[in-house]
């Protein structure tokens, strides 16, 4: 559902499932997956956001990972950087490393509630595909920050690999966002 | 002992030299003056973390983005973004160009910043983060500039010490 939106934006994912589905419905030049460092491709994600500001920037992220990098939602509150829309999937549980629970779990600790209190705006709390939809819809239409937090399962694929080196997603990752650069300079009478 | 003011302001133009238009910064007190001019300055964006790991996704995606753009911490926040040092900017290859502020090395009253102090050198080495002490305002500029083009050809992270020779007023 999501995946025909982010044609066009720059993405910086985290590890495992998140990565993994997302490389499975198709790499795109446009994709950067953040296979370790859990808790910065928020902050990845504000980098580029606050720099480009002409780009709609997504960053698909977990709830293990925000647990372990709190303070990007006060970093991002501050910032508040209007072309950036941050998705939280909330699975309550470290999937990609056995499974555990996380401090979500059961409701425990509510991140939309914490994004809230960092000073964020706008942030949906959302645990079903249609929620999750129409969430997805007013944050991409939004000229402004959005959080969304979506309750999903602990589900992940059977598998995990690439056919891709970290490195060279990381060149090719910048260069697209360079040739991007280029074509918005370029008036369109000289091409 | 106070934070040198004609230094700060040498070491922020030497940044400025650089050609550096994006700053990544937790505050402290060696960095105060420094930052409060890139704060005035309208040329520079500089973006505040809560935490220095925070910092080294920032710088990350600052250089995605095509922006130049250092990171200015206190060695203990170095400390405390390693695996963000080792996990995202050495694993896929994306310069950092890092200015630590050198607490709890010779001549530093406060217990509290020593043992942090004492180890600096000895982690750098370790994480093969290649380094300088920057101690003289005559030189700390060429230090920036040269930092930041080896952090960019070598696609790693670089460190440039800035010690308490530079960042306090002389007794």
């Amino acid at each position: 559902m999501l995946y025909p939106e982010l044609d066009d934006k720059p993405v910086v994912t985290i590890m495992g499932a998140c990565a993994q589905e997302l490389y499975d419905l198709g790499h795109k030049e446009n994709f950067f997956y953040l296979q370790h460092a859990m808790g910065l491709a928020s902050s990845v994600g504000l980098g580029i956001a606050l720099h480009l500001p002409r780009e709609k920037v997504v960053v698909l992220d977990g709830d293990g990972s925000v647990l372990m990098n709190l303070g990007t939602l006060a970093t991002l509150a501050r910032y508040r950087p209007r072309n950036l829309v941050h998705i939280i999937f909330d699975n309550g549980s470290l999937l990609s490393t056995g499974g555990f629970d996380s401090h979500t779990t059961s409701g425990i600790t509510d991140l939309a509630a914490m994004a809230r209190a960092a000073g964020i705006g706008h942030v949906a709390a959302v645990d079903s595909v249609m929620g999750f939809g129409e969430a997805a819809i007013d944050a991409f239409a939004r000229n402004d920050f959005s959080v969304i937090v979506v309750k999903v399962s602990a589900v992940g694929p059977n598998h995990y690999g690439m056919d891709l080196q970290l490195p060279e997603n990381a060149f090719r990752f910048k260069r697209w966002i360079a040739a991007r650069k280029t074509a918005a300079r370029t008036p369109a009478e000289a091409l | 002992m106070s934070v040198s003011y004609e230094n700060s302001k040498v070491v922020f133009q030497g940044i400025k030299d650089a050609g550096i238009t994006s700053l990544s910064a937790l505050p402290e007190t060696w960095l105060g003056l420094l930052l409060q001019q890139a704060e005035r300055d309208p040329d520079v964006t500089l973006i505040q973390v809560a935490k220095e790991e925070e910092a080294i996704g920032v710088a990350a995606g600052a250089y995605f983005a095509g922006e130049r753009h250092i990171l200015l911490m206190q060695n203990h926040g170095f400390l405390a973004a390693i695996n963000g040092i080792v996990s995202l900017a050495m694993l896929y290859g994306i310069p950092l160009c890092m200015l630590i502020a050198l607490r709890g090395h010779w001549g530093e009253p406060y217990p509290w910043h020593t043992r942090g102090g004492i180890v600096t050198e000895g982690v750098l080495r370790a994480l093969n983060i290649p380094f300088e002490y920057a101690r003289s305002p005559k030189e700390v500029g060429r230090q920036i500039r040269e930092a930041y083009t080896f952090s960019q050809s070598s696609l790693s992270p670089v460190a440039l010490l800035l010690t308490r020779d530079l960042m306090e007023e002389a007794l």
